[in-house]
């Protein structure tokens, strides 16, 4: 045998063969049993589905402040899910102490009750945007920035410390108490079975109509306020001068320094809007399901992570389309595969994902540092 | 330094030991019938043990104000157990050796419960665990029966059974059950309810899964929409079934909402679970008689409702003073006989015990109505 041209099996092991076969078979499988599930029973399909775009939409909405910390300052900060723990607490309180979310009917009686409920759940969300993204600048300030120059190990080692900080101060008594709390939506829950006959509202105990999908206002609520804010935080980074700072300090800290831009600010600002972000998202999650503790933000906070990284970090489209594919993974497993399982496959998604393309879906290659 | 410390330990092993011997003397008088209390009055659980202790005083208190039994006056020795198992092996010790009780009525927690059945069944002398729920409690490693030891109340698997034979009753006919795998209470139940329901003509349509982390139950919710099955078992604690109820509804899910004990908590989200049924030892709204005077008189002494710990203390109290009358003479080889074969008109029902000493006995249903909690059904097994 000629040594220059390597045998069969060197071939197979070098190509790595093996692992791309296992997958390839791995994701037959898994569209096969999407499918006949699909044939089977469509109505059933679509309405996992519709349940998975609004479990997807939330971890989009935390998986952005993830991946825009990472984009600017390399820094995967784990004390995000916390945050977004400590943003569904300040609404809670925001509506069970203060009654925020009917603050225009006591100002102004005689409003249509839509137009009140709306208003003051905004409030509540501003409220929630605005203390988290206080929250976090106080973190950045006092964990992180004395930091910026040491090993990328010690600051996520650093991260790792104000997670357990934020969610062991959130379980004292006189803090938000270490009990599940049952969370006051601000909001009547209405679903509505979407069927070819037209659409009817559920309620009062009914069967839905035979055939048709339900969607509730939770959902639509969901989906249009990540939408609304995934818009607004295109707009920030794309075209504002402080999304233009934001993109400059990513590219490189010292020439953005040099040419006149104040860093250490930019930072501060990008890790307060990636913290809103998280507060809107622990409010939609906590009036999705509505029960808070202190320990809520952590099975989330990963997974919006693995959504980032699934989606490639650092790129905002990414952290939105890796996030929706969680969500599909996880109801899909659950509803055709395992409900103990789910976890389990949702993960594996981001392990293929990564061996065939290490960067992510949409992620750029690392640049060579100056 | 070491020297001290010697010096110290010996004055205070030298120390108890007088104590202990100015004890034992006090202890030998046999005018009275001793019955101990072992109640958690400190540690995780400190108003479990206040409503223990006060359900078997009261007991106590009535049998006296009666002549006693046997002609004798029954005496209450209470030591706090603290729901842990070293302070209850402790305070089983001293009340067997010191004080020379012969009955023990106690602990409240399982894991208490054991090491002092261990000891009691030793040293013969009769338990009665008023609320301790783990098959351990009564019977050893090997699947025995400890003779001494026995308990008021139902073990968990049974609250299954009691359900499906309510929702039989009610004219449901299927069912979809959903249980967290990892724990062995939810699993039991879940179990129970499938057999019983089953057998008695009912169809278990679906069975689905999911860990104690899971939030998301739309997958789960939506597979139970469309089985349209009547009955929705969840024998889950109030955590799980308020997440879940409030995603139920959204999910076009009708069936009736049921589980066990575990519901039984001040945090239960009732606006979330109403129109949902879960079975409990005993409710202070039942309709019959001895529970409505058991309430007057509770009431009249403590100023509170008694609850269920209250209740299934003073009802063990009862069937030990009941067993120690039947057996007519102070004498726990006698007693545990006796009970064994008792049948005691309790306030938490009619008691017998089956072979493994775990008491046969009616279970309450109760309703989450109107955004309160109220009686439904009282269910004989």
């Amino acid at each position: 045998m000629n040594p220059t041209t390597p045998s069969l099996v060197q071939q197979v092991i070098q190509k790595r063969w093996l692992g791309k076969a296992f997958i390839l078979l791995l994701t037959l499988l898994a569209a096969w049993r999407i499918v006949t599930a699909l044939l089977e029973n469509p109505t059933l399909f679509l309405q996992q589905v519709v349940n998975g775009l609004q479990l997807g939409f939330v971890y989009a909405l935390i998986a952005l402040g993830y991946t825009m910390v990472y984009g600017i300052v390399r820094l995967i900060n784990f004390a995000h899910g916390d945050v977004f723990m400590v943003g569904a607490f300040v609404s809670y309180y925001s509506i069970t102490r203060f009654q925020l979310h009917t603050w225009l009917a006591r100002l102004a009686p005689g409003l249509p009750e839509g137009v009140v409920l709306v208003i003051g759940a905004l409030t509540v969300m501003a409220v929630s945007m605005a203390a988290c993204a206080i929250l976090a600048i106080v973190i950045e300030r006092v964990a992180y920035k004395p930091l910026r120059n040491a090993p990328r190990i010690s600051a996520l080692i650093t991260a790792i410390g104000v997670s357990f900080f934020l969610e062991y101060f959130a379980a004292l008594q006189f803090v938000f108490s270490p009990n599940f709390i049952t969370y006051k939506r601000p909001i009547q829950v209405v679903t509505w079975a979407i069927s070819p006959n037209g659409i009817t509202t559920l309620g009062g105990g009914n069967a839905p109509p035979e055939g048709s999908i339900l969607f509730s206002n939770i959902a639509l609520i969901i989906i249009l306020t990540s939408i609304a804010l995934m818009l607004g935080l295109q707009f920030i980074v794309k075209q504002t001068r402080i999304g233009k700072a934001m993109r400059t300090v990513a590219y490189d800290k010292q020439t953005a320094r040099l040419m006149g831009i104040n860093a250490d600010a930019i930072i501060s600002i990008t890790f307060a809007i990636g913290a809103a972000l998280a507060g809107a998202a622990g409010m939609l999650y906590a009036i999705a399901f509505p029960q808070i503790f202190f320990w809520m933000g952590i099975i989330p906070g990963l997974k919006a992570f693995v959504a980032a990284v699934l989606g490639g970090i650092g790129s905002i489209p990414g952290a939105f389309i890796g996030a929706l594919i969680m969500g599909q993974a996880e109801v899909l497993s659950a509803a055709y595969i395992s409900t103990p399982l789910r976890d389990a496959i949702a993960f594996s998604i981001l392990i293929i994902v990564l061996l065939v393309r290490p960067t992510g879906i949409f992620g750029e290659p690392e640049r060579e540092k100056a | 330094m070491s020297k001290r410390l010697f010096s110290i330990v010996a004055l205070l092993v030298i120390a108890s030991m007088a104590l202990s011997a100015c004890g034992a003397p006090a202890a030998g008088g046999g005018d009275t019938i001793k019955i101990a209390v072992l109640a958690p009055l400190s540690g995780p659980v400190p108003t479990f043990g206040v409503s223990t202790r006060d359900g078997a005083l009261l007991a106590i208190e009535e049998w006296n104000a009666k002549g006693g039994v046997l002609g004798k006056q029954i005496e209450a020795v209470v030591e706090d157990s603290q729901c842990t198992a070293d302070p209850a092996v402790n305070a089983a010790n001293k009340v067997i050796d010191q004080d020379k009780v012969h009955y023990i009525v106690g602990e409240v927690c399982s894991k208490a419960s054991i090491p002092v059945s261990e000891i009691a069944e030793q040293k013969g002398v009769v338990q009665i665990s008023p609320t301790s729920t783990n098959p351990s409690v009564t019977i050893n490693p090997d699947g025995s029966t400890k003779g001494y030891i026995f308990r008021a109340c139902f073990i968990d698997p049974f609250q299954g059974l009691v359900m499906a034979k309510f929702a039989l009753g009610q004219g449901k006919t299927t069912a979809f059950i959903m249980f967290d795998q990892g724990n062995d209470y939810v699993l039991g139940l879940a179990e129970a309810f499938e057999e019983a329901f089953v057998a008695g003509g009912g169809t278990v349509v679906g069975k689905e899964s999911y860990t104690a982390q899971d939030t998301d139950f739309s997958a789960i919710l939506t597979k139970v929409a469309d089985s349209q099955a009547e009955v929705l078992f969840l024998p889950d604690y109030y955590n799980i079934v308020n997440l879940v109820a409030a995603q139920a509804k959204e999910r076009g899910v009708t069936a009736a909402i049921m589980g066990g004990d575990g519901w039984d908590s001040s945090d239960l989200d009732l606006a979330a679970a109403e129109g949902g049924f879960f079975s409990n030892h005993y409710s202070a709204e039942d309709t019959r008689a001895v529970v409505q005077d058991w309430v007057k008189r509770y009431e009249a002494k403590y100023g509170a409702k008694p609850d269920a710990l209250a209740t299934l203390a003073y009802d063990a109290t009862n069937l030990l003073i009941a067993a120690i009358e039947k057996a007519g003479k102070d004498d726990p080889a006698a007693v545990k006989d006796a009970l064994a074969a008792l049948q005691y008109e309790a306030v938490s029902g009619t008691i017998t015990f089956d072979a493994q000493h775990n008491p046969i006995k009616s279970a309450v249903v109760m309703q989450v109505k109107d955004g309160k909690v109220v009686f439904a059904e009282s269910i004989a097994p």
